[in-house]
């Protein structure tokens, strides 16, 4: 990587650090929950970084190793996440109060 | 230039997957939304893997030798994460829903972890020409993920009951903890300078280990009322892992969505703050036992008044307006069903019922919202603290359930009280208040509150889910 691609890279990490705080900022109390279990799962998306390294390093070799167990507890982070965040957001419910 | 379609259009898949993990978030926003939010960044997240599984260097080992082919070694390692957490995602109570997250955090945390000593330790399959940039990213990332990944399990450990809650206090514990980040930046640089020497690499596993044990030594001294500030920030930990792992190989997405996960994680802890009237700073660095234990023993002790359930009901049954606060006892209680059942005589009696949630009620963000919505809560009667305060007169009784500190008065009166500052649920302006409370104990901070000796407060105690199950009773036999 050279410079220049690490800027670039820099000015995309500043610019959705900036865009975080805008969306974030705006989310009632109501759903920090299920919105920091959502946020959880997006954080396993080092299942990609993961994916790119396991598949190219030769079996058996200690990064292999390593990176398959990456691709394991990343794959658990992303999937169990989207679950649970899908279980409980079916829960918030408004009822139809009948007219009082 | 050489056009090379296909890295163009994983590329564009990765532009596709970051747009929808913006959209999907900021649909999360919204009660309405939420679901199909998640289910947007879900989509995000399978794009992303496959546009991954396109890449020329991964095709590349695609061989009928299936022992050596990259994509069967990752297709077993997807099915056996998935498998695991499909199965804890269904297996998971609402109550234990803060344990989970922890739990999950420290995974991904950990993943990143790997993922960077991997790229270390094997230097000849490096993706990237190794040169300072990515050295320096493969540190970060080994120093944030260890970090979240030990933490994320000790706050695991403390809110599954697998350790004490209490806030451990040691002495030293700074001097621990700048030494272990010394280590750490010291192994980082040994790394950074020679990568792919002995001495790179031990310096790479001493900050490995270093930041590990760190993890521990900065979570263990945090009480279990300060955790919903201490998940936050972890959350925030683990998203920047994944963010400094896009670094390492270069990859835009992983930097869009780890960087939004991030400030998603700080914006929350800073919220939780505010609620708490406590700096992260404050937080981190002062176990909240230390101020609490000089209050203790001050002033005159008053035996609060408690009276029977039978006493409790005459009074909810001649309310026409009532407000629930409930607290962390609530949930371990698990009486949030049996609030439903009070709620809906309370409803058939012709009461208004609504809750007044405090930020930090609970262990984590939100986690008041969440037991309530299992227990088929309508969630506009989910009201914050700063809707029903103003409010607070005109109700007939508050019935405060499994809360402590989040109604204590001392929080604005008192000024040598320990929580003074903390925006609290003024319950005690209601007409009528009743606690319900195991025992008579303090709360999590070990200060006495002066809710419980007011005039207008009755203390109820015993099993709250109990106490709820046997007030519904009463309207029945009516």
């Amino acid at each position: 990587m050279n410079l220049s691609d690490l800027m670039q890279l820099l000015f995309i990490f500043v610019i959705s650090a900036f865009l975080g705080v805008e969306l974030i900022g705006k989310v009632p109390s109501l759903l920090h929950t299920p919105l920091m279990s959502g946020t959880n799962a997006i954080s396993g998306i080092t299942i990609v970084a993961a994916i790119e390294i396991c598949a190219v390093q030769d079996t058996g070799t200690v990064g292999m190793i390593l990176s398959f167990l990456a691709l394991i507890f990343a794959t658990i982070n992303v999937v169990g996440g989207y679950m649970v965040t899908n279980r409980m957001l079916k829960m918030f419910k408004k009822k139809d109060k009948e007219a009082k | 230039m050489t056009v090379d379609l296909r890295e163009i259009l994983i590329s564009l898949a990765y532009i596709v997957a970051s747009v929808l993990f913006i959209l999907g978030i900021k649909r999360m926003g919204k009660t309405e939304t939420a679901t199909g939010g998640n289910l947007m960044s879900c989509i995000a997240m399978i794009l992303a893997v496959v546009a991954t599984f396109c890449k020329k260097t991964v095709a590349a080992t695609w061989t009928t030798d299936w022992i050596m082919n990259g994509y069967l070694w990752c297709a077993i390692a997807i099915i056996a994460g998935g498998v695991i957490g499909i199965i804890w995602a269904k297996k998971v109570q609402m109550t234990g829903m803060p344990q989970l997250v922890a739990l999950l955090n420290g995974f991904g945390g950990l993943a990143s972890l790997l993922v960077a000593v991997s790229q270390g330790w094997n230097i000849n399959h490096k993706l990237e020409a190794g040169n300072m940039v990515t050295n320096i990213s493969v540190v970060l990332t080994v120093i944030i993920g260890a970090i979240t990944f030990t933490g994320s399990v000790i706050a695991w450990a403390k809110l599954d009951g697998k350790i004490s809650s209490k806030a451990v206090i040691f002495k030293g514990r700074f001097v621990i903890s700048a030494l272990l980040l010394i280590i750490a930046i010291a192994g980082s640089v040994l790394f950074a300078i020679d990568p792919e020497g002995l001495v790179g690499l031990i310096g790479l596993l001493a900050a490995t280990a270093a930041s590990l044990i760190l993890g521990v030594a900065v979570v263990i001294p945090i009480g279990g009322g300060d955790m919903p500030v201490i998940i936050s920030l972890l959350n925030a930990l683990s998203g920047l892992a994944g963010a400094m792992a896009g670094f390492i190989i270069s990859n835009t997405v992983l930097i869009v969505a780890g960087c939004l996960v991030g400030t998603s994680g700080i914006v929350l802890s800073l919220v939780m703050c505010k609620a708490m009237n406590r700096s992260i700073k404050n937080l981190l660095f002062s176990g909240f036992g230390a101020s609490a234990a000089k209050a203790k023993g001050s002033g005159e002790h008053i035996e609060p008044k408690s009276i029977s359930v039978d006493s409790a009901y005459m009074v909810l049954e001649a309310a026409r307006s009532v407000v629930i606060i409930p607290g962390y006892g609530m949930a371990v209680a698990q009486a949030q069903h049996s609030v439903k059942e009070l709620v809906n005589k309370l409803e058939a009696n012709g009461a208004e019922v609504v809750f007044a949630i405090h930020p930090v009620a609970g262990r984590m963000p939100g986690h008041m919202n969440v037991l309530l919505a299992e227990a088929d809560i309508s969630y506009d009667q989910l009201k914050t603290m700063e809707e029903v305060n103003p409010l607070m007169p005109t109700f007939d009784v508050a019935m405060v359930i499994g809360a402590n500190d989040v109604v204590n008065p001392a929080a604005s009166s008192d000024q040598s009280s320990p929580i003074y500052g903390m925006p609290i649920i003024n319950a005690d302006q209601a007409r009528n208040v009743f606690v319900l409370k195991r025992g008579a104990g303090r709360g999590f901070s070990g200060i006495e509150n002066e809710l419980f000796i007011r005039n207008n407060t009755s203390m109820i105690y015993g099993d709250a889910k109990a106490t709820l199950t046997a007030l519904a009773k009463e309207f029945n036999a009516d």
